[in-house]
């Protein structure tokens, strides 16, 4: 399979906080990325270092083939960013964000008309063309934002948290917007604190804590390695034990024979949060 | 080339929608000072007696319009610049965009000198009416040009250099300030001591309104001082490479 990100042994530091940590990643190109972590697990300084805003302190990164320290105006050409935070000019309107943005791509008058709306059609906000940004919704915001990084037709997307602080109706109409940009074969790089949408989206999830990347896989293929069957024991009353199994047969065996101390709460699948405790010793969004 | 000038023009196309929407805005509170030192000063103050040979009026009035092309162009290059960074967090998308450094800086300072010419075009129109002797000439215009550069590459290295908003109101109260009124822009600097005049001679607006002053009342021409000014806009342009170099790391 082709790899359109390759980082080798890619480090950052900012002082004596390692940012991310010897980071070897390959994400192949045409796939829904998943790069799940909890805060400050460094997903942020990664994708500002694929994305040419930070250099890294060692390790190198390549986008497409292009380093992206050596040959930045490559990659530029090859990115679209949506970052964590609102990065729109909120004294301006939508469509002026966008017109700007589309210069600086260097889209010339008539395709940068067209490519707008159409772009703004394909996310539904030909309404809100002309409004101010700060009056906008936050899903709104994001949407722009993701047309922002589209207009220049980019060969990758990468997406910092971006459902964070979004209902949940909004969220799924942005995941639909995911999916049918990875559908029109572009790569996405998407990085999330949050299982589910990890789960729902993406091919390949690479988990990452304290700067290393600790397991990728399938989604299906981490909670397998786990055991795709989870059950809760409480114990003593006061603590929940987590046990892992195969399949639901060998769950049941277990339940069957535990002691008459022991009781069972729950049988249930095992997720990517099971996977990710279980390999950090933390859950997902504790800080 | 042509890719360098229309980098420019896509980054200043920006500040520009920004201006069109806030333009009478802008205007109106880039005058209030100016107006303020013309009447306190120029009317209140200085009403009636005559400096170096000239009423207070005419003396004042060239000081004055080199302070607003400073306040105007370091103000309208830095601001939006500092709030963008900071405060918007948009300033990315240019570092990220295939535009080179050097069309960011020019675009970022030609913005600032959009708001400073139009500043001091407006006092300049009240200067006329007001103060006949002002004598406005192609010289005077290339000085005010000048100016509004240096004090843009200023800003636009300030609100690169800024960390904080609280870096920004440093430097604005520790060097802008006392630059506004020690810069002979209100007295003449020969009533200094030599020690005083040699450190004034250390800021810009020193050099700016000594030579507006000169260009507007006819005087000598002081071209070592218009030298020092070009002298102050390549050091300040130099210094905003160096903090959008710094940008990214
Ligand atoms: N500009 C910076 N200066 C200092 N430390 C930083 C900077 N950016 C990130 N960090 C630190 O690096 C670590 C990783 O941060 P980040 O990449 O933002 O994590 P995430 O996006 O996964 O929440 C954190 O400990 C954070 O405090
Ligand atoms: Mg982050």
């Amino acid at each position: 399979m082709e790899e359109f990100i390759v980082t080798e042994k890619l480090t950052k530091t900012y002082g004596d906080v390692t940012a991310i940590d010897a980071l070897d990643l390959k994400v192949h190109a045409g796939e829904i990325y998943g790069f799940l972590g909890p805060n400050g697990a460094g997903k942020t300084t990664t994708i500002r270092v694929l994305t040419t805003l930070t250099k890294p302190t060692s390790g190198r990164a390549l986008v497409n083939g292009f380093d992206v320290v050596k040959e930045p105006d490559e990659v530029k050409k090859m990115i679209g960013v949506v970052q964590q935070h609102v990065s729109l000019d909120r004294d301006l309107s939508v469509r002026e964000n966008l017109e700007f943005r589309a210069r600086l791509h260097h889209l010339g008058s008539a395709e940068r008309k067209k490519r707008i709306d159409e772009l703004l059609d394909y996310v539904g906000l030909t309404e809100e063309a002309d409004r101010i940004v700060d009056d906008l919704s936050g899903g709104m915001k994001k949407r722009a934002m993701i047309i922002g990084s589209l207009l220049h037709r980019p060969k990758v997307l990468f997406l910092d948290e971006p459902t964070v602080g979004l209902d949940a109706q909004t969220r799924r109409r942005l995941w639909d917007s995911i999916r049918r940009l990875h559908l029109d074969g572009t790569t996405i790089f998407l990085t999330t604190h949050y299982i589910e949408e990890a789960e729902a989206l993406c091919q390949r999830v690479g988990i990452i804590h304290r700067g290393r990347l600790i397991d990728l896989g399938k989604p299906l293929e981490l909670r397998q390695r786990l055991g795709l069957v989870t059950v809760e024991t409480l114990v003593d009353n006061k603590e929940t034990r987590y046990q892992y199994f195969a399949d639901r047969e060998a769950a049941t065996s277990y339940v069957q024979n535990l002691p008459s101390d022991a009781k069972t709460i729950i049988i249930r699948d095992s997720n990517l949060e099971d996977v990710f405790v279980e390999l950090t010793g933390r859950k997902v969004g504790d800080d | 080339m042509i890719t360098v000038l229309r980098d420019i023009y896509s980054v200043l196309w920006v500040d520009l929608r920004f201006l069109r929407r806030h333009w009478l805005r802008t205007l109106a509170t880039s005058l209030v000072n100016p107006v303020l030192y013309l009447v306190a000063f120029g009317y209140g103050l200085g009403g009636g007696i005559s400096f170096d040979g000239y009423s207070y009026l005419a003396f004042v009035m060239p000081g004055i319009i080199a302070l607003t092309a400073m306040s105007s162009s370091y103000g309208g290059a830095g601001y939006k610049l500092h709030v963008d960074r900071l405060f918007y967090r948009c300033f990315d998308e240019y570092l990220m965009s295939p535009i080179s450094l050097f069309s960011l800086a020019v675009g970022k300072t030609l913005i600032g000198v959009v708001r400073g010419l139009i500043s001091t075009v407006a006092i300049l129109a009240v200067g006329v009416i007001i103060s006949p002797a002002l004598i406005v000439s192609p010289l005077f215009m290339l000085i005010l040009v000048s100016s509004c550069f240096v004090f843009s590459f200023l800003g636009v290295l300030v609100g690169m250099w800024a960390k904080s908003h609280q870096d920004m109101t440093t430097f604005n109260t520790l060097v802008i300030l006392p630059m506004t009124f020690l810069s002979g822009t209100f007295f003449s600097l020969n009533q200094l001591p030599g020690a005083v005049k040699a450190v004034l001679y250390l800021l810009p607006l020193t050099h700016s309104s000594e030579c507006l002053r000169a260009a507007a009342l006819g005087q000598t021409f002081p071209w070592l001082s218009f030298a020092a000014l070009l002298g102050f806009g390549l050091l300040f342009f130099a210094g905003c490479m160096w903090a959008l170099k710094r940008a990214s790391v």
